[in-house]
């Protein structure tokens, strides 16, 4: 029972992470419709940014506050420079594209770092807090980012303006125009966003699972699995979905075998979408012939 | 051989005796590698049938090149089956196991396909490494097959006859593929591709047209896995990890969407740049792989056949004018 209650409460760590990415993919798949492959990667190249400054010098947070910005500055550059010419293609070109994304990122982190695995350092303290023996500090300490995060995200959409303009910009593009709010750069902007919550997920998991190019690979699956869980186009949902598959990849990793876990991540992405699509809380698809 | 005329025809058969040649000309180790573009033609083909003419994205095509690796490899060594038998076999797997996944895919549209097809792809080296199948499969250290010896009538090396063995593998399959997608079939995949819609309301069985293009899609890529591990002479679950399935995609961006000849510009490229590009960095080919995506899906959507269309089109209308003034 106490190593079942220690599986589920470091799956909830876990499943935090995977609730960010899946987040960063909802923004994007709101905005647009499109699911980016390359999210992964880019937080996993930011990642790299954040340890090269903590190797030059730079104490931790500043670290992490440079590299949250600087991903935010790349998401918004790649939405400007390298989707938005493709915006309007069909779906195999974009899909294409966000290949090619997935695959640059990350070669080129492989080539500027080199694919030699790297310990990132955990800016929390190794005693596990509050003498609990069921979760280390880093796991309560990037649980509650991660949760801050979230609660930040959720009072920006909802109490700012700009938050607003975004959200409008989303649902309907045209009517959003008529009232003076730059489309274009709303989507830029949510790009910018989910860029900046991937990064703060990769440089929480990098101490767990060790820096190289393809560490965000089998995560990009579980928010995939997560996210269309909780239903793709529901935010609310997605972060909800990321914290289920985190505890049962955990559970089913202790009880049937670690080797599996990805597949797992297979089972829940076909199961959900053959037996509800539009997962817990998504809304359900409807096509107009 | 449909819609072809004596002019093609001729242009075909010359580069089949070219084809015939070229093992003569060059050194073994090339003649292992023009088998292996061989091979990847086959898979990018059957790629291209699902993802270029019926339209459905295949992020996951590596899975079954690698079934239809394992399928041969088993077949050949704990079954003790020849190298002949077990192509047709890896490709009947690859067909079920194709169909089966195209079954729950149908429900599929764009993106949630990728989406699937994607896990698979990075799920399947950790399926094949896994330990109760393990005694099949060897787990990740592989399978070590031996290298067919040509028949002693033939006088040809090993490299020379598994070339010429793959030759009659791409021809079958290719007059196969030819006249599949040029007919009846062939239209109903691009009209459910285009315009899924009316293409039911015309009749045709949306469902299953697209479920057999999954199997036939697999069934070339499996077949293409099959003559590829015989002419490696291994398999291990690492060498079928994601990147082969987007290697798959690349070639058949790179040759070109819905065409049949840009199977063998594919083919080359994702066998040779890579290899050229390894001198520079590991990293190298992958980078090239990602800018020339970008590049193409920028510039020439419809790849290098679709740009080879267009210049002969072009060269023969300026042909045509002069004469006519």
């Amino acid at each position: 029972m106490n190593q079942l209650l220690h599986q589920v409460l470091s799956g909830l760590a876990t499943g935090g992470i995977y609730a960010s990415v899946a987040l960063a993919l909802v923004m994007i798949y709101q905005a647009t419709h499109l699911v980016n492959f390359a999210q992964g990667e880019m937080a996993m190249f930011a990642t790299y940014i954040a340890w090269a400054l903590i190797q030059v010098g730079v104490p931790y947070w500043w670290a992490f506050a440079i590299t949250v910005a600087g991903a935010f500055v790349l998401g918004v550059a790649v939405e400007r420079i390298i989707v938005r010419p493709v915006e309007n293609s069909p779906i195999l070109a974009l899909v294409i594209v966000f290949i090619a994304l997935l695959v640059i990122f990350n070669s080129v982190a492989g080539w500027i770092f080199t694919y030699t695995i790297k310990p990132f350092p955990s800016p929390f303290p190794a005693e596990p807090l509050f003498g609990n023996r069921f979760m280390s500090s880093h796991e309560i300490g990037s649980m509650t980012i991660t949760l801050v995060v979230l609660l930040l995200l959720f009072a920006f959409f909802r109490f700012t303006p700009l938050g607003l303009a975004m959200r409008a910009a989303a649902q309907n593009p045209v009517s959003s125009r008529l009232v003076g709010i730059r489309v274009g750069w709303m989507l830029a902007l949510g790009w910018g966003l989910a860029a900046a919550i991937g990064a703060i997920a990769g440089i929480m998991v990098a101490p767990t699972v060790f820096l190289e190019p393809n560490m965000m690979g089998g995560i990009l699956l579980y928010a995939f699995a997560g996210a269309l869980l909780g239903g793709i186009d529901s935010p609310g949902g997605a972060v909800l979905g990321g914290f289920i598959v985190g505890v049962l990849e955990n559970v089913v990793g202790t009880y049937v075998g670690s080797e599996l876990k990805l597949t797992l991540a297979l089972v829940v992405i076909i199961g959900v979408l053959v037996v509800k699509p539009s997962g817990l809380f998504g809304k359900v698809h409807v096509v107009r012939v | 051989m449909r819609g072809l005329d004596r002019r093609q025809l001729a242009g075909l058969a010359v580069l089949l005796v070219l084809a015939c040649a070229l093992p003569f000309l060059v050194a073994n180790y090339r003649v292992f590698q023009i088998t292996l573009v061989l091979a990847y033609a086959i898979a990018l083909l059957g790629l291209n049938m699902l993802t270029g003419y019926n339209g459905q994205i295949s992020l996951g095509h590596g899975a079954f090149y690698a079934i239809g690796a394992y399928t041969a490899a088993i077949l050949m060594d704990k079954a003790g089956w020849p190298y002949w038998a077990t192509i047709p076999v890896a490709g009947a797997v690859c067909f079920v196991a194709g169909f089966l996944f195209g079954l729950p895919a149908l429900r599929l549209e764009g993106l949630y396909l990728a989406l699937a097809t994607f896990a698979l792809g990075v799920a399947m080296p950790q399926i094949l490494k896994h330990k109760s199948i393990e005694e099949w499969t060897g787990g990740v250290q592989g399978i070590v097959i031996v290298k067919p010896d040509a028949p002693a009538w033939t006088g040809l090396s090993q490299d020379q006859w598994l070339y010429f063995f793959c030759l009659a593998w791409v021809l079958l399959l290719f007059v196969l593929g030819w006249n599949l997608l040029r007919g009846r079939v062939g239209r109903a995949m691009v009209a459910i591709r285009d315009q899924p819609i009316a293409a039911q309301a015309m009749g045709v069985n949306t469902a299953m047209v697209k479920s057999l293009t999954f199997g036939v899609s697999a069934l070339y890529t499996g077949i293409a896995g099959a003559l590829g591990a015989i002419a490696v002479q291994f398999v291990a679950p690492d060498s079928f990890s994601f990147f082969l399935s987007i290697t798959l995609l690349t070639g058949v961006v790179i040759g070109g969407l819905a065409s049949i000849s840009g199977a063998f510009f594919g083919a080359v490229f994702i066998q040779f740049i890579p290899n050229i590009a390894d001198e520079i960095s590991k990293a190298a080919p992958w980078a090239i792989y990602g800018i020339v995506l970008i590049a193409f899906m920028y510039t020439m959507p419809t790849g290098v056949a679709g740009f080879v269309r267009i210049a002969r089109a072009r060269l023969a209308r300026r042909r045509g004018g002069s004469t006519v003034r």
